[in-house]
Order: C-alpha cells, then sequence, then structure tokens
C-alpha cells in the first residue's frame, strides 16, 4: 500500500477525551515537499491531530502509523520518529537559558556535544540572525526575537518533519513577515513537509501547497489552496473560508505597480509587485464586488465582466452571488438592491470591481 | 540596659575572637541543618515533582496534605521521631536518639513537606505546554523530569531555602531528639535556650547573632531569587 | 513514570546509607555511648562541665547528657531509655528504687535550697527557721511565688514543703508555675519580684553573671537540703542499656578524686563551693 512518494502516513486515529472523540480521522498522509496548512475552527483538533502524529496524546486502539514504509509501532521507534520532527508551538517557550543553550537544547536531548554540537547551533544561529545575541538571556527577548530563537532551536535539530501550530500569533505584522519569510526559506532549503496550523488564509495561499479543513475532529477538505477557497465542499468550509474568489493568473505587465494578469482567457487588473511572467492568486473579496444590469460607464472599476447569476444564498441582510464570469466570483448585494434590479437566478448582469480590490499574492 | 549592652559587645568578642566553642556550635548547626535540607531537597524535589507531574486519584487530597506538612510543629516531629527512635521503640536497633544524626532526621522530616510543596507548586506554575515542546524536542521521559526541574530551579532554590531557614531555627525536634549533648548534638537554638537558662546571655547573644545572620544570608538569596522572571 | 519512580527510591536508599554512616553509632562501638540522665540544676551550675569530660578521659566512654527535670529523668530510666540517673528527688527514688527500675543508688553530693525573695520581703519571712513557717506566711500575704511545675527534684522537694506546711497553692492566684528549669525560673522571679525555692548552686552561679536582685531568706534547715543520687539502671529490665558504663560512671562519682573536685567546685569563682561531697555517707547523717 505504500507509495514511496508518501513521508508519512496514518490511518484509523482517534483521539478521545473524557469519553467523546476530538478526533477521528480515516486516513492522512503527508507526501515529499508537502507543505499543508492545517485551517478550522478553534476545538476543531488541529493541535490535537499534530501531537497524535508525534505521539504524545494518547491514540485509540487500531491507530496504524508509518514512516516513509517503516510502520512506527513501538515505544523505541515512536522516540526515533518522535527525534525527526521539530514542532513550533504557540508561545516561544523558550527555556530559562542563554539563546545558544536554547538553540542546542534539541541537539543535547539527541547526545550530540563537543565541536559538533557548538558548530551546528551556530549555524543556526547565524541563519536565524542570532549569532549576536548567542550570550543573551532568553528572559530578556522581545516577543519577535523570543520566536526566532524558538525558530531556530526547532530547525537545528535538522528535523526531517516540522510542525508550527500558529508560531506567529500576537506579533505585529512586519515582524511576523520576517519570520515567516524566513521560516519559509529554510524549509524550502532543506526540503522538508511541514504542516502548518493557522489562521490566515494569505498566508496559507502563500506557503503551501495544500490545504487541510478540520472540523470537529474530522477532515472535511484537503486539496490545493485553490481548490478549497474557490470549491469548498459544504457550507461549513465555505464559510470558514469567507468566500473569497482567489483565482490563479500569470502576470503580463506590471508599470508601476499597476499591473495586468491573465487568468483563463480574460485579463485582471491589478496593483501590486509581482513581475511580468511570474504566477499569482488574485484574492476579491465579495463585499467589493458590485453588480449592475447595465455596464457601468462612469464607474472608476477597471475589471467589469458580463456574468450570469448561479447561485443566490441568504446572509441575513445581505444575499450573497454566485457569479460565473469565465471564472467563478462571489459577490454580496442587500436585498433592497436585488428586488430594485430585478436580479434572478440564471440572469446576466455586470460584474465590475476595482484594480485594487484585486489583491495578488505570488505562487510558488 | 547595661545586660544588653555588655551582653552584644561580649557577644561580638566571642565572634571576634573565633570562640572554639561558639564557632563548633555553629559548624555543627550548619552541618546538620545543610544535610537534613540536602535530603528534604532530594525527598521533596523527588516527590514534588512525581506528584506534579502525575495525575492519580486522590491527588488533591495528597497535595492538602502536604501543604499542611508545611507547616508541621517541630516539636510535634520530634516528639514522633523520638518515640521511633527509642532504644525500645521500632527503630532502636539504630541506636540515633541523641546523636546528629537524629536531629538530621527530624528536621528532613519538618524540612521535606516545605521543599515538596514548594516543588509542586513551582511545577504547576510552569507554562502548561512547556512539557509538550520539551517532548516535542525529542526528550525523554527521564530527561524531560531534569529539563523541567531545571527550569523551575528558581522557585525550587526558594523551596530549599526556605526548608534551611524553617530547620536551622527550630529548637523543639533538635532538643528532643538530639539531647543538646555538648560539643555533640548542641546547636544554635538549642545552646541558645541552655545559655538564657544559664544567665550566659553574651553567648547566647553570640549565638543568636550567628543565627541571624544565617537567617539574613538566607532571605537576601530569597530575596535575589523571586525578584527574576522567566523567559517568555 | 516508572523510571522517576525507580529514581527516587534508589536516591532515597542512597541517602539513607549516607545517614548511617555518618551517625557516630555506627562508627564506634555501642556500648561507648553511656545516656545520662540528670536535673538541670546540674548542667546549668556547669559541674558536668566538668566532671563529665573527665570521666570521658578516664574510661573512654562517650557520655550523652540529657539534662531535664528528676522526673523525668526517672521516667527515662524506668523506659530503659538513659543508663546511669544523677538525681535529687529522694521519695520519688526510692519508688523507683523499690518498683525494681534501678539498681546500687548511691549518694553522691548535696547542696542546699534556699528561699529567695525580693529584697524588701513583702511576707516578712528574712530569719524564720523552717520552710513550713515561711511558706505559711507568704501564702498568708498573697505574695507572688514561682513554682517550677516541671516534676524536678526542686519541684518534688517544693511540694513536699507545701504539704508540710499544710497548703495547697495550687490554683491561688499569687501562685504561679513556670514549667523552667532553674535558671530560667530564677530569672522570671528576678523579673516578676517573686519568692521561689532554688538550689543554692544554680543561685550562686546565676546571681554571679547577672545580679538577680533576690535575697537568701531563709536557709539552713535540714529538710532543705538537697541531695543527689547516683543510680544504674536496671539491666534485668532493660537488656539494651550499657550497664558497665553506667557502673563505671556511679563509680567515677563516689571516688575519692571526683568528690574532691565537687568540694571545690565553684570556690574560685563564688568564694564557697556551690555542692558538698557525701560518697560513702549515710543519709541520715545529713539530718534527714
Amino acid at each position: 500500500m505504500t507509495t514511496p512518494a508518501q513521508v508519512l502516513e496514518l490511518s484509523g486515529l482517534t483521539v478521545r477525551r473524557g469519553g467523546a472523540a476530538i478526533l477521528d480521522i480515516p486516513s492522512f498522509s503527508l507526501g515529499e515537499n508537502d507543505f499543508v496548512s492545517l485551517i478550522g475552527p478553534n476545538g476543531a483538533g488541529k493541535t490535537t491531530l499534530l501531537l497524535a502524529i508525534m505521539g504524545l496524546v494518547e491514540a485509540g486502539k487500531g491507530c496504524s502509523l508509518s514512516y516513509r514504509g517503516t510502520p512506527v509501532d513501538s515505544a523505541a521507534a515512536q522516540l526515533a520518529f518522535r527525534r525527526r520532527i521539530a514542532m513550533v508551538l504557540q508561545e516561544p517557550l523558550l527555556f530559562d537559558a542563554t539563546v545558544y543553550e536554547n538553540v542546542a537544547s534539541g541537539l543535547k536531548i539527541r547526545g550530540v556535544g563537543g565541536q559538533e554540537l557548538k558548530e551546528r547551533v551556530y549555524a543556526y544561529l547565524e541563519r536565524f540572525k542570532l549569532a549576536e545575541m548567542a550570550k543573551r538571556s532568553a528572559r530578556k527577548l522581545s516577543g519577535g526575537e523570543a520566536r526566532r530563537v524558538s525558530l531556530a532551536r526547532a530547525f537545528a535539530v535538522e528535523p526531517e518533519l516540522i510542525f508550527f501550530d500558529e508560531p506567529f500569533a500576537n506579533l505585529d505584522p512586519p515582524t511576523r513577515q520576517s519570520l515567516t519569510d524566513d521560516m519559509d526559506r529554510v524549509i524550502r532549503e532543506r526540503g522538508i513537509a511541514a504542516i502548518l496550523v493557522t489562521h490566515d488564509q494569505s498566508e496559507a495561499l502563500r506557503l503551501s501547497n495544500r490545504v487541510v479543513v478540520l472540523n470537529g475532529g474530522s477532515i472535511v477538505q484537503d486539496g490545493t489552496p485553490a481548490a478549497v477557497m474557490n470549491a469548498p465542499v459544504n457550507e461549513f468550509v465555505a464559510n470558514f473560508v469567507g468566500m473569497e474568489t482567489i483565482l490563479e493568473g500569470v502576470v503580463l505587465v506590471n508599470r508601476e505597480q499597476q499591473m495586468t494578469l491573465k487568468v483563463g482567457d480574460l485579463e485582471l487588473d491589478a496593483v501590486g509587485e509581482q513581475a511580468p511572467g511570474e504566477q499569482a492568486y488574485c484574492c476579491i473579496r465579495p463585499e467589493n464586488v458590485t453588480v449592475s444590469i447595465d455596464p457601468p460607464y462612469s464607474s472608476s472599476a477597471r475589471n467589469v465582466f458580463k456574468a450570469r447569476i448561479v447561485e443566490t444564498a441568504s446572509l441575513g441582510p445581505l444575499l450573497r452571488l454566485r457569479l460565473d464570469c469565465g471564472f467563478p466570483l462571489t459577490s454580496y448585494v442587500t436585498r433592497e438592491s436585488f428586488a430594485k434590479l430585478g436580479l434572478v437566478q440564471g440572469g446576466t448582469v455586470f460584474a465590475s470591481f476595482k484594480a485594487s480590490s484585486v489583491h495578488p499574492i505570488t505562487k510558488r | 540596659m547595661d545586660l544588653i549592652f555588655d551582653g552584644i559587645l561580649q557577644a561580638f568578642r566571642l565572634l571576634f575572637t573565633l570562640d572554639r566553642e561558639v564557632l563548633g556550635i555553629a559548624w555543627l548547626s550548619l552541618k546538620v541543618s545543610g544535610l537534613a535540607t540536602l535530603i528534604s531537597l532530594v525527598l521533596g524535589i523527588g516527590l514534588g515533582t512525581l506528584i506534579a507531574l502525575t495525575s492519580f486519584p486522590g491527588r488533591k487530597v495528597l497535595v492538602s496534605l502536604v501543604n499542611t506538612g508545611m507547616g508541621l510543629p517541630p516539636v510535634v516531629v520530634g516528639l514522633f521521631v523520638s518515640i521511633l527512635l527509642w532504644r525500645n521503640g521500632p527503630l532502636g536497633f539504630l541506636e540515633l536518639l541523641y546523636t546528629p544524626s537524629a536531629i538530621v532526621i527530624a528536621q528532613s522530616v519538618i524540612a521535606t513537606p516545605i521543599v515538596m510543596g514548594i516543588t509542586i507548586a513551582a511545577m504547576q506554575n510552569l507554562p502548561a505546554n512547556l512539557r509538550l515542546q520539551i517532548l516535542a524536542l525529542g526528550a525523554t521521559r527521564t530527561q524531560l523530569v531534569w529539563m523541567l526541574i531545571k527550569e523551575a530551579r528558581l522557585p525550587l532554590m526558594a523551596g530549599v531555602m526556605a526548608g534551611f531557614g524553617g530547620v536551622i531555627s527550630e529548637v523543639g525536634a533538635s532538643i528532643m531528639v538530639g539531647g543538646n549533648v555538648k560539643g555533640y548534638t548542641r546547636v544554635l537554638t538549642t545552646a541558645t535556650v541552655m545559655e538564657t537558662g544559664r544567665g550566659n546571655f553574651d553567648i547566647a547573644i553570640a549565638l543568636s547573632v550567628i543565627l541571624l545572620l544565617f537567617c539574613f544570608l538566607i532571605n537576601y538569596l530569597l530575596t535575589l531569587i523571586q525578584q527574576r522572571e522567566r523567559p517568555r | 513514570m516508572n523510571r522517576i519512580l525507580k529514581l527516587a527510591t534508589g536516591l532515597m536508599t542512597c541517602l539513607m546509607l549516607t545517614l548511617l554512616i555518618l551517625s557516630p553509632a555506627g562508627a564506634a562501638p555501642a556500648q561507648k555511648n553511656l545516656i545520662l540522665a540528670t536535673t538541670t540544676s546540674t548542667q546549668d551550675s556547669g559541674l558536668l562541665d566538668v566532671l563529665v569530660p573527665m570521666f570521658e578521659k578516664q574510661t573512654g566512654y562517650f557520655v550523652k547528657t540529657i539534662s531535664v527535670g528528676s522526673g523525668q529523668a526517672m521516667k527515662m530510666g524506668e523506659k530503659g531509655e538513659a543508663d546511669v540517673l544523677l538525681v535529687h528527688s529522694p521519695e520519688a527514688e526510692k519508688t523507683f528504687m523499690a518498683q525494681g527500675f534501678g539498681v546500687n543508688r548511691r549518694l553522691v553530693m548535696h547542696n542546699d535550697f534556699l528561699i529567695l525573695g525580693p529584697a524588701n520581703d513583702p511576707a516578712k519571712i528574712r530569719g524564720l527557721k523552717t520552710a513550713a513557717e515561711a511558706f505559711k506566711k507568704i501564702a498568708q500575704a498573697g505574695a507572688l511565688f514561682l513554682s517550677r511545675g516541671d516534676n524536678s527534684g526542686t519541684h518534688a522537694k517544693e511540694k513536699g514543703l507545701w504539704k508540710a506546711a499544710g497548703i495547697a497553692p495550687e490554683g491561688q492566684k499569687w501562685f504561679q508555675q513556670t514549667g523552667l528549669g532553674m535558671g530560667e525560673t530564677l530569672n522570671v522571679a528576678a523579673e516578676k519580684h517573686g519568692y521561689l525555692l532554688a538550689d543554692r548552686g544554680t543561685y550562686l552561679a546565676l546571681n554571679k553573671k547577672r545580679h538577680l536582685g533576690l535575697e537568701i531568706l531563709v536557709a539552713g534547715e535540714p529538710k532543705l537540703l538537697n541531695i543527689y543520687h547516683v543510680i544504674e539502671v536496671n539491666p534485668a529490665k532493660w537488656p539494651k542499656v550499657n550497664h558497665a558504663g553506667a557502673r563505671a560512671f556511679g563509680d567515677f562519682m563516689v571516688a575519692p578524686a571526683t568528690q574532691g573536685i565537687v568540694g571545690s567546685f565553684g570556690t574560685k569563682e563564688f568564694g564557697a563551693p556551690l555542692f558538698f561531697p557525701d560518697a560513702g555517707k549515710k543519709p541520715e547523717s545529713l539530718g534527714l
């Protein structure tokens, strides 16, 4: 059953707490170089799934786990397996010691010592721009620095798999951005598989090649970011991902950030920094899309498409329209304008949105 | 007033001329209470960590018992240890009554719950996810326990010092199980009581000054420790 | 968790072993240790600080002097927790001997009890011939009297004197029990300006160091004698006692050289001896 491309294969995983099942995953696997974004509401079991894979929560009977085709079935195998993984939790959880000691801790646990330890620790201190503060006490670090140390500590053991559980929550956007970039860079350099628990969809889009949606302890959807965002399998996923329109395109021109992308057979105007030839996701929020019966002549909207109303759904005072204009597009309209415009399902409208409403994210 | 003034003067003279008897008593106090603290450190931290890291039925009751034990009256301990160590008592064959070892045992019994209680509290005050983080770094159970102890070392040290401060200044148990035998089981507190009874206020004051000095040093270190913070 | 348990058990065992090795009882033969249960007055006067090292040097025994009241000392003897007693509570000692707890009771020395009080002597007892008269006057005047109340030899003597005077002082407002040793009770009486019964040795030793403001008001009656006996705890009752050591200590106490030291102890410091050696004498010769 094992295909060599799978790094990790898991089947029949259940975790119970207080009699109730909090995780029930018939099967889950992780391929070589997979970067999975794990999303879902609080209490969906995201953290528990990571801990279960590491053997840090007790799984129910019938669970089997194999790593590169070798079953992880004994205490010794489990420890060896756990030592192939690194995990970065929400809080930095540094030890009350120097930055150096913190980064060295995982290696010391593995019995690495002497010159080798020193070299490896310094390599990762430098990689995460921490060499200058090696001797500093972990108690005297800022929030961003502390998380950088916790990243370096995780990567220093040179894991074959790495898990992140909302590692950069509560940080200011620039710090968060810089840490995410560092994390991403090292993962790609090392070519390892990763799972990231996140609440940030753009982060999921930007970093991962796969999105897994977890709800109530079960996997509800598992696919590429675009598939999950654009084609949610059910109402829950749709509501959870917010029905943002996500389109894949190629940049044709970019003149002082005013750019045109080719999406399918159509062209979109957007504002962004991507260079011509680069692939990007275009994200369009439904509240920024307006619909009209006639083409909007006097509008500043650069993107105007003729569209068919595929589906209407009620969202309280608003209606959600799913449109087809050669690509899927979602729009919100008030009930009042829906009646005034005389819209019907299956009818034709013009959908328009500004170039600045298109948020491009570079695709890897 | 004269009495106090002369007493203090004489006390410092005894201290600075390194009076052999006074120094001997101080040294014995340090040795006995230090050893008792060492024992309570191993037992208290070991058992405290065990209780803090495991869950079992009756755990809350046990923790309450330990916390009660933190205020164990020394005379009660002295009485029970005496009964155990009597020649014709259950542990009489060890011939430990009226020896420094007997004081060490009694003081260990007093200090162990103190160290244990503080250990439990210190372990429970560590970030909840720290255990997961250490295991996620690849630690075995033993490595986990060791690293947690290392992380809690400051409050644990505070616990150890609280234990030491408690036993070096207690008198009830020391006099009951040690007997205040001259040059053998006479410690700072029992000697102070005796010298006061004998009217040797100068020696009593000298002994008190040494005891106060020890207590001050302990509290100074405690304060230093308590003013440090944990990392993020 | 098992590993932690094992670790903890291992450490505990190690510590217990260390403790045993550290204990001198393990290092020296058991017979070397001799538990002497005695009264606070012998210790507080400093006599034992002179005699015990001499005895240890002569015989090689290691003496653990446990200084408690005579009553408690005899209780220790009854339970076999002491090897030899040096006590001063003749009535209680006779009972102790009659019950077979002790052997070879030997007269060692005496000093005397004094009735002390504040210089202004509110109960007007100064110069009275007998303790009974003095106690009666104290009771009549309702003047503060401080009793040891600790079942010691002095306390036993005091109770006997109250009985002889036909007074039951317990519960009276002017009668307070300290529950403390001789030296401490003297300190309390000095602070509170009260009367008390004290042994001459402790009084002289203490008054020398710190003027107590208490004066000797009644003394000299044969009934006020304070007689010390050495008693060996009966090895037939308690096989674990160090009887050889007890016998050696008894022999030491009545030996002429020791008796000489007893007789001269305190002369240099106080101008008068604190104790009078009586070894070999009959108790009757002391006027009892």
